[in-house]
């Protein structure tokens, strides 16, 4: 792709979501917008570009931010987060929720659920330290078929090789013929429900933590700050919230306070959060 | 600029591994099969390798065992590429020194994420 044509898409990105598109992803721009060109009858990527320098039709416009948008839904989204998760998050809340021994984990915006299986898979990985635990991973999307592909936990051979370290891939999924199919014993460990992050949600209950990576982009500033003030009621007290690394609360007035740890890592302004990241807990 | 060695007997998946490690920032480098290959690490030692399993001459794993022996043979990032995707052959593949293993048919997106994983980017 040509640079001035990379830099219209990440000037139309960035100006109708406020999304940066990174040269590490223009890979992507080829294979996600040449559906979009075919779909509206371009003959070529290079044809729909030209159209899009000049008035373009906001329903064209509309898929073309949707298409640069689309969930990059990857097990192990930003690997980082899943180690803070092992390494700092649950060791924390197993020394505060110490007497309860119950934790809920909440993936919003959970697409086909990769997501709540890979935290799944991350606490999998460490159960010996959360025996006698009740642990409930609850996912939600508002696609009903990504609820029902995800409640299957089959994904296929390129689905799995997305982020998906191979040993776990042996570990934790059975092939046959080309389909991998997550173990029982982790798939029993997420429930999935079909929500729409605008409309109510509070019979979810309270949740320990919750993931809400990547979702919220879609929506407007008011909007946007409406979801957070209800997703922050569903946040139990000194719980954690995990927004995308990319994103950030600056221009919204939330209840939340960034903290250090881990990626995209929030808390409650009225909270108080001492966490022992490794490296404190190394020379302490 | 770090340096891909590409392993395969098919020129078809070399040319494709090739451009999308090129893609990656890499300076690409082809052997078709294992003999050539630990022959190019002889003189200079890669910083990552995509290994098939099957070729002639030496097979991948036999490669690798050879290369993990050879002095400094533990710098080379190794991700094998093959159509070989069962359990044995992965875990084979590991305990002989593999960093990754990628399944084919792949594309860029998965390269891309396993070159990630292993530190390579």
């Amino acid at each position: 792709m040509k640079i001035s044509d990379f830099e219209l898409y990440r000037e139309l990105l960035l100006r109708n979501s406020g999304l940066s598109l990174t040269a590490e992803k223009s890979y992507l721009l080829d294979s996600r917008l040449t559906p979009v060109a075919r779909k509206w009858g371009y003959p070529t990527l290079e044809a729909m570009t030209l159209a899009l320098r000049g008035l373009p039709d906001t329903n064209l416009l509309n898929d073309v931010i949707e298409a640069m948008t689309m969930n990059d839904t990857a097990f192990f989204r930003d690997m980082p987060v899943f180690t803070a998760l092992q390494d700092t998050l649950i060791p924390h809340l197993i020394k505060d929720r110490g007497r309860r021994r119950h934790l809920r984990i909440w993936s919003a915006g959970c697409s086909t659920g990769q997501e709540a299986y890979s935290i799944a898979i991350t606490l999998k990985e460490i159960e010996t330290r959360l025996k006698g635990w009740k642990i409930e991973i609850i996912g939600t999307d508002i696609s009903g078929q990504a609820i029902r592909k995800a409640r299957n936990a089959s994904y296929t051979q390129f689905e799995v090789q997305r982020g998906l370290p191979v040993s776990w891939l042996i570990k934790y999924f059975q092939e046959r013929d080309d389909i991998w199919h997550l173990n029982d014993g982790l798939r029993d460990l997420v429930t999935f429900e079909q929500v729409n992050l605008i409309e109510p949600f509070d019979e979810l209950g309270l949740f320990d933590i919750i993931f809400c990576r990547n979702v919220l982009h879609y929506f407007e500033d008011k909007t946007r700050q409406r979801i957070l003030d209800r997703i922050g009621e569903q946040l139990a007290e000194n719980g954690f919230l995990v927004l995308g690394a990319e994103e950030n609360l600056n221009t919204l007035q939330t209840d939340f306070q960034p903290l250090a740890g881990c990626p995209g890592l929030y808390g409650h302004n009225t909270g108080r959060y001492r966490l022992d990241t490794p490296k404190q807990a190394a020379s302490s | 600029m770090k340096s891909c060695l590409i392993v395969d007997d098919s020129r078809v998946v070399r040319k494709v591994a090739a451009r999308i490690a090129a893609d990656l920032g890499f300076d690409c480098h082809e052997a078709e099969d294992g003999d050539q290959a630990f022959s190019f690490c002889q003189a200079t030692m890669p910083d990552a390798i995509i290994l098939d399993w099957n070729m002639p001459v030496m097979s991948g794993l036999e490669f690798l065992e050879k290369l993990r022996a050879m002095e400094n043979g533990q710098h080379p990032k190794v991700i094998f590429c093959t159509t070989e995707n069962d359990v044995a052959h992965v875990q084979r593949a590991l305990h002989a020194g593999a960093n990754e293993y990628v399944m084919k048919p792949f594309d860029s997106e998965i390269l891309h994420h396993k070159f990630a994983q292993i530190g390579l980017l």
